[in-house]
């Protein structure tokens, strides 16, 4: 009887053990995947093109996981951006050569009437120059930035290229402060003579006078100065105000604020450098006794009346006499 | 050659930090930086999960495409180094990464940010391996003493896994074998174009 008793407890309990176990452990089949409600890689992805969430560091901006958007900023900045600053730049300069080689300097038709017209104060020249030498500099250190890793670092070297590329980094930063005083003054000093009229459409509509010998009547500004003036003022706040967003970064925005603030800055740049060309172009071996008025301020009265006659009358109307403010000009 | 990557396996990290902590100590790294830091998605809800990053070494990374100057480069091992003698601090290589590795000290007033610095697989920099002037700027180079990224190494759930490519999504894989689920390694599409079948 004992033994009968000891068998059947070794019976039930070793039934009982297995049970415990197979119990205790999970076969394939059953197996429970405790994440199993948990975000997905690929779900957050396609949802949202980012995945974020929270960082127990101080730094709140490292809480951003993941954003492939950086592959399209990438295509930007090292393909398109090389294209459109290619054609920009480099189809202006060509037009521009071939418009110099057919149609040479425009001259003045009357010649010189030794008498001058005070055209822009000395003020004014202060801040266009101002300007113009902050803008020539940043438009080297961006190019720099754009097409130096191309275009010079093998013909410099490695560290000769990152020194100069430095510098031009500290120059492009720090020069961009003139330059936005420089555009804001030119806003403001120069807005009530290139607000659009009449005598734009006209001025226009005679192609003005670019080509051929025509003088369209213009004021102080024809429409030509004042689309360069356009240009200037919402360009150089485009590129003012997008370029003060990459130099204080997480200020205004995230890391995909700042690849499309670097993608408006680079793309204005470009272009504006392409029609600062022109303007450049125009302003010095492009026309006659145009230089001078952004040099000594003044410029000839016959200069004036082929170019601005309408101006030219109204410097006369405003100070009395025909040519009252006309003085012989100084010897230069 | 090894082909470095690193791999988070999400079901088992559990957002101790130890990985972020050792990273900051091993290389003194400067304050305001995290070359490693742990992200959890949906904290504290339902379905929450905790991923640790620092730079993946993407394969054809974007940063050093972008890069003005070219200072970042691939060594034989895959994993991603830059030059900080060379780095202007311009910030072109933190618009261009997925994952937020590249990071600038604040060493002066406005534009003047500092050297990028980032994760470099405990691989130190382009200086001789183990020197002073390598560790003032990369922190240790444990690569050329035969020693794995120490977040890795001292992970205590081996949730992050560092090493050959190969090598670690194949423990991957027989992790998620075993245990019958996985979510996936977390990045790998993004920095190498590829995922590991599970």
């Amino acid at each position: 009887m004992v033994c009968l008793a000891r068998f059947a407890r070794l019976v039930i309990g070793t039934g009982v053990l297995l049970l415990l176990i197979s119990a205790a452990s999970p076969s394939g089949a059953q197996q429970v995947n405790p994440t199993a409600s948990s975000v997905k890689e690929q779900q957050l992805l396609q949802e949202l093109n980012r995945i974020q969430g929270r960082v127990s560091i101080p730094d709140q901006r490292s809480g951003v996981l993941e954003q492939p958007a950086g592959r399209e900023w990438r295509e930007f900045r090292n393909v398109t951006l090389h294209w459109i600053g290619g054609i920009a730049i480099l189809g202006m300069l060509a037009a521009l050569i071939i418009f110099y080689l057919s149609r040479g300097m425009v001259r003045l038709q009357s010649g010189r009437s030794g008498r001058t017209l005070v055209r822009f104060s000395s003020f004014e020249r202060f801040v266009h120059w101002m300007t113009a030498t902050c803008f020539i500099i940043l438009a080297l250190s961006g190019l720099n930035i754009t097409f130096g890793r191309t275009l010079l670092l093998p013909l410099m070297g490695h560290e000769a290229f990152s020194e100069w590329s430095q510098w031009a980094k500290y120059a492009h930063n720090y020069l961009s402060f003139p330059f936005t005083i420089g555009v804001v003054l030119i806003f403001l000093m120069w807005l009530a003579g290139n607000l659009p009229n009449k005598v734009d459409v006209a001025w226009l509509k005679r192609g003005g006078g670019i080509v051929g010998h025509d003088h369209p009547p213009a004021y102080r500004f024809n429409a030509g100065q004042k689309a360069i003036y356009w240009v200037v003022v919402i360009g150089g706040g485009l590129v003012a105000a997008t370029g003060y967003e990459l130099m204080f970064p997480f200020y205004l925005s995230g890391i995909e604020g700042m690849q499309l603030a670097q993608v408006v800055h680079a793309t204005a740049a470009m272009l504006f450098m392409a029609v600062m060309l022109a303007h450049i172009y125009i302003g010095t071996i492009g026309m006659e006794g145009a230089f001078e008025a952004m040099g000594s301020g003044t410029v000839d009265v016959n200069w004036a009346r082929e170019h601005h006659s309408l101006w030219l009358e109204e410097e006369n109307a405003r100070t009395g006499a025909n040519d009252a403010r006309t003085q012989p000009s100084a010897a230069e | 050659m090894a082909r470095m990557k690193f791999l988070c396996d999400a079901d088992r990290c559990i957002e101790c930090n130890a990985c972020v902590t050792a990273c900051k100590n091993e290389h003194e790294v400067p304050w305001g930086i995290n070359r490693r830091r742990v992200v959890t998605i949906n904290d504290g809800k339902p379905g929450e999960r905790s991923v640790s990053m620092a730079c993946m070494h993407c394969t054809d990374a974007p940063c050093a495409a972008v890069c003005p100057v070219n200072c970042i480069y691939t060594t034989a091992d895959g994993v991603v180094l830059h030059s900080k003698d060379l780095c202007i601090g311009c910030g072109y290589c933190f618009y261009a990464c997925p994952f937020g590795a590249p990071q600038y000290p604040k060493v002066g007033n406005f534009g003047s940010r500092g050297k990028m610095d980032k994760c470099t697989f405990c691989a130190g920099g382009p200086e001789a391996d183990g020197s002073k002037e390598e560790y003032e700027k990369y922190g240790a180079n444990r690569l050329a003493e035969g020693k794995l990224p120490l977040c890795a190494e001292m992970c205590s759930t081996k949730s992050l896994l560092a090493g050959d490519g190969e090598i670690i999504a194949q423990i991957y894989k027989e992790r998620v074998m075993k245990r019958g689920y996985g979510s996936g390694a977390w990045g790998w599409k993004t920095a190498y174009r590829e995922t590991i079948e599970s």
